[in-house]
């Protein structure tokens, strides 16, 4: 987590060297708000967890962190889709269909068709390619919006996959331990599941990636102006459907990674998981109006999230009562970066 | 003189660590024009949201007809008869002309009267005579950049005003709706209304306004009748300095040699609709300016060379290559880029770094293995900073933290990243301060010396005169012919312009001669 501190010092030395002059409203924030927004989840979170390591004998605990870090490394994968759906100023509320579908897909081939596991694997990243193309085509060239087409998409996702597993969730206790160590393996001795890992490295990768690829800071320059994007050569329409594309593929991986960690794949697995990504890339501090975010905060927001699932649990907390605490974390976040954005003005 | 229908006292306004307004005191006498100017971040614009009540002061106090008023909110200030109409054109573009009309004057919570509505609004277009050219019922969105400024217009004169606030109104408009807002003007005097006008356009200042008040960095320097300020004096104390020659040398005709070498060819273009039969060359190291009225497809005729928009016939040569361009990226590849007539719409990533709005054209060329180094990302960029003379702080803020004229620089600083050979300027110096306006003129001059080839499209007559060394004018979608030495006077051009029906035999040339 190196990199945190890096950008929020980067930022801070920002807003120091602004010397007083041309400046107009505004200007103070430049370039550090996505490491404002990053610092002040982090501090949260540490703050959250100094209570909690108060609270509950529990939290300080290796197994707790494990517990904790293992819901939301699958889900991860789909935040980091969603926010760069987000930054490129669309959305994608597909996202959870795919995870079921391509869950069931994968899952049916093995077991009814008893095609090899890794092939089929293949199989279901293709198919998550394949409706981020729809998802793309429909966007770019019928220029229908990113919240309709996904929203329709979604629907479809759900039905074919309600369809294909007639409702009923695929016992896929019979797969390969190769496969399964995916989802349920730990790392030869050290108790670190494989999957945190796996969630790991792609999350580095693509928080490296979306500061200096020039191929993703394309996308936020579309997010951030979809003409002046166009008008500086870029091809906005190859962006977006690649964005979708991509979203696509890790979808598709997230929900690979599901089934060999439940052993089974059901139509219903990923049914919240699009808000949650919302909600976690948004509490990260990307904007539903494109070309703000970053994979970091998006991260924070969901390992936020889990903190706050995990620490309600551990005060004996409903979990009726998660959904309400979650969307108040939300509100409050966006309200104060808000708030601190207007007094500046 | 009567009593000021408005009046500012000594207000302060801080933003952050900047004073934009230190101290200002001025007001307006009932049936009088008051213009206020001076450059770009000399204040104009957050005085004028103080008065519209946008902004509200640190300290000092606004007076209406000699009582202090509060004004907390745009609401207040035109409940009590304070309208402005903004420089930015502010209207709802999915809904019809009359609603945006009426959307300030309507606080009942009843019904909308839509057959009120439309006939009022009929009636204000009228004043204006564009009523048959807009209908009320019309979408905004279909309408012309000029006459949403006339909507925007109307829309605040459909309240009853005390004081009017007029922000850049004509920066948008065509000649002749600029000519009956001058009229309309001149009728709100009559009535006694107080009018606070802001423009960068010094002729419009010396025709219509009475009193003229200058600012500089914040601070009032002097509030004058017009009359007893000359052109020279004005501009000097905006600026700040002895500013004489806004607009560099021409290309002397020696330098061009005995056969001036041809960079540019471009050869019966059309784009039914657009434009037809357009062909001109440009010469490598000149200026050459395209005149003509809003509308005659000048923007038009740059897009589609660039690829921007998709070309029916015709074709363009570089250097003797005929240039095979299908998207922009591939005219940005030869060193055809163009600069866009609408900088915040299509042109600033507001919300990004300065450096990554220059950056942006050619990012491999600060990249390696697909990865972009971020000194090489900013050191392009302050060498821009530097080459351009853009005021800033840092390369890392935000584009939105900088004036209109820093604004524009950072987008010629784009285009110039990419080395080009022909670069194609539209309306480049629209709402940007005279000391910037000069700056760019310059430096088209000097791209040009270079070797670069420069088209400038503008609809201002006296830059194009003034810094042009030919002049092509097009007239409703084509080129009716292209002026050079001598020739390049504002008669030329405006008969060119306005009465080529008259010799249908010039159409088309000027397609070197």
């Amino acid at each position: 987590m190196n990199k945190s501190s890096d950008t929020s010092a980067d930022a801070g030395s920002t807003i120091g060297r602004e010397k007083p002059g041309r400046a107009k409203p505004g200007a103070s924030l430049g370039a550090g708000r996505g490491g404002f927004r990053e610092g002040t989840t982090i501090l949260v979170i540490l703050g959250l967890g100094v209570i909690m390591s108060f609270l509950s004998p529990y939290f300080l605990t290796v197994e707790n962190f494990r517990t904790m870090f293992m819901s939301f490394a699958i889900n991860g994968m789909v935040v980091i889709a969603m926010t760069l759906a987000l930054i490129s100023g669309g959305i994608d509320l597909s996202v959870g269909a795919v995870m079921a579908l391509v869950g069931i897909v994968v899952g049916t081939l093995f077991l009814n068709l008893h095609m090899n596991i890794w092939l089929a694997a293949c199989i279901g990243i293709v198919l998550g390619l394949a409706i981020g193309a729809i998802n793309g085509f429909f966007i770019t060239r019928i220029g229908l919006s990113p919240f309709i087409t996904t929203l329709g998409i979604m629907q479809v996702g759900y039905g074919v996959a309600s369809v294909v597993s007639q409702g009923m969730p695929l016992p896929l206790q019979s797969l390969p331990a190769e496969f399964k160590f995916l989802g349920r393996g730990m790392i030869g001795g050290t108790g670190m599941p494989f999957v945190i890992l796996l969630f790991l490295v792609v999350a580095f990768a693509f928080d490296f990636l979306s500061r200096r690829s020039s191929i993703i800071r394309k996308i936020y320059y579309v997010g951030s102006n979809e003409k002046a994007a166009r008008f500086s050569g870029i091809n906005v329409n190859r962006v977006r459907m690649g964005v979708y594309m991509l979203v696509g593929v890790l979808s598709a991986f997230a929900g690979i990674l599901s089934i060999a960690r439940f052993n089974s794949a059901t139509n219903t697995l990923a049914t919240t998981v699009n808000m949650d990504a919302i909600s976690a890339a948004v509490i990260g501090g990307a904007s539903l109006n494109g070309g703000e975010g970053t994979i970091f905060g998006a991260v924070l927001g969901i390992a936020l999230l889990a903190l706050i699932q995990t620490s309600l649990n551990l005060l004996d907390v409903g979990p009726y009562w998660q959904s309400l605490v979650t969307g108040l974390v939300l509100l409050t976040a966006v309200s104060l970066d808000f708030l601190s954005h207007r007094k500046s003005k | 003189m009567a009593q000021a229908i408005l009046e500012v006292r000594d207000v302060r306004k801080l933003f952050f660590a900047t004073q934009a307004l230190d101290g200002v005191s001025m007001s307006v006498a009932p049936g009088t024009v008051h213009a206020v100017v001076g450059e770009n971040g000399a204040g104009k614009s957050t005085l004028m949201n103080l008065i519209g009540g946008v902004y509200q002061p640190d300290a000092g106090e606004i007076l209406l007809e000699g009582r202090k008023v509060q004004l907390r909110s745009p609401n207040d200030a035109l409940r009590l008869g304070i309208g402005f109409v903004h420089q930015e054109i502010a209207l709802c573009q999915h809904i019809s002309v009359a609603e945006n009309v009426f959307m300030a004057a309507n606080h009942g919570v009843g019904l909308v009267n839509f057959t009120r509505i439309f006939s009022r609004t009929a009636e204000l277009l009228g004043d204006f005579e564009a009523h048959g050219r807009i209908d009320p019922r019309q979408k905004v969105r279909e309408l012309s950049i000029s006459q949403q400024q006339v909507v925007e217009i109307v829309k605040a004169l459909s309240v009853n005003c005390k004081v009017m606030i007029f922000d850049e109104p004509t920066a948008a408009l065509t000649e002749s709706e600029t000519e009956i807002l001058f009229r309309i003007i001149g009728t709100l005097k009559g009535k006694g209304i107080g009018i606070l006008y802001i423009s960068h356009r010094l002729a419009e200042i010396y025709r219509i306004a009475d009193e003229v008040t200058i600012l500089r960095d914040g601070r009032l320097i002097q509030t004058a009748p017009v009359s007893e300020l000359g052109q020279v004096e004005l501009v000097n104390k905006m600026v700040g300095r002895d500013l004489r020659d806004i607009y560099p040398a021409k290309a002397p005709p020696s330098a061009a040699g005995a056969a001036p070498r041809s960079l540019l060819e471009v050869k019966a273009l059309s784009r039914p609709g657009e434009f037809e039969d357009v062909a001109f060359t440009l010469r490598e190291g000149e200026i050459l300016g395209f005149a003509g009225l809003v509308g005659s497809g000048r923007t038009e005729v740059a897009r589609a060379i660039c690829g921007l928009t998709r070309k029916a016939g015709g074709s363009v040569v570089l250097r003797g290559e005929e240039l095979d361009i299908r998207e922009y990226k591939d005219a940005i590849a030869k060193g055809v880029v163009y600069l866009t007539e609408n900088r915040a719409l299509e042109g600033l990533f507001l919300e990004l770094s300065i450096a990554k709005n220059i950056s942006v054209m050619d990012l491999d060329r600060v990249s390696s293995l697909g990865l972009i180094g971020r000194k090489a990302e900013s050191s392009l960029a302050e060498r821009f900073v530097e080459k351009m003379k853009i005021r800033l702080a840092s390369v890392g803020q935000k584009a939105n933290s900088l004036s209109g004229g820093n604004q524009q620089k950072v987008l010629i600083s784009k285009l110039l990243s990419v080395s080009p050979k022909v670069i194609i300027m539209d309306e480049p110096t629209r709402g940007i301060d005279i000391g910037s306006k000069a700056q760019i003129y310059y430096l088209l001059r000097s791209l040009a010396s270079e070797g670069i080839g420069v088209i400038m499209i503008s609809s201002e007559l006296p830059e194009i005169i003034g810094v042009c060394d030919r002049v092509a004018v097009m007239y409703e979608g084509r080129v009716c012919g292209i002026l050079e030495g001598e020739d390049v006077n504002e008669r030329s051009i405006i008969r060119m312009a306005c009465l080529s029906e008259e010799k249908p035999e010039n159409q088309g040339t000027g397609a070197s001669k």
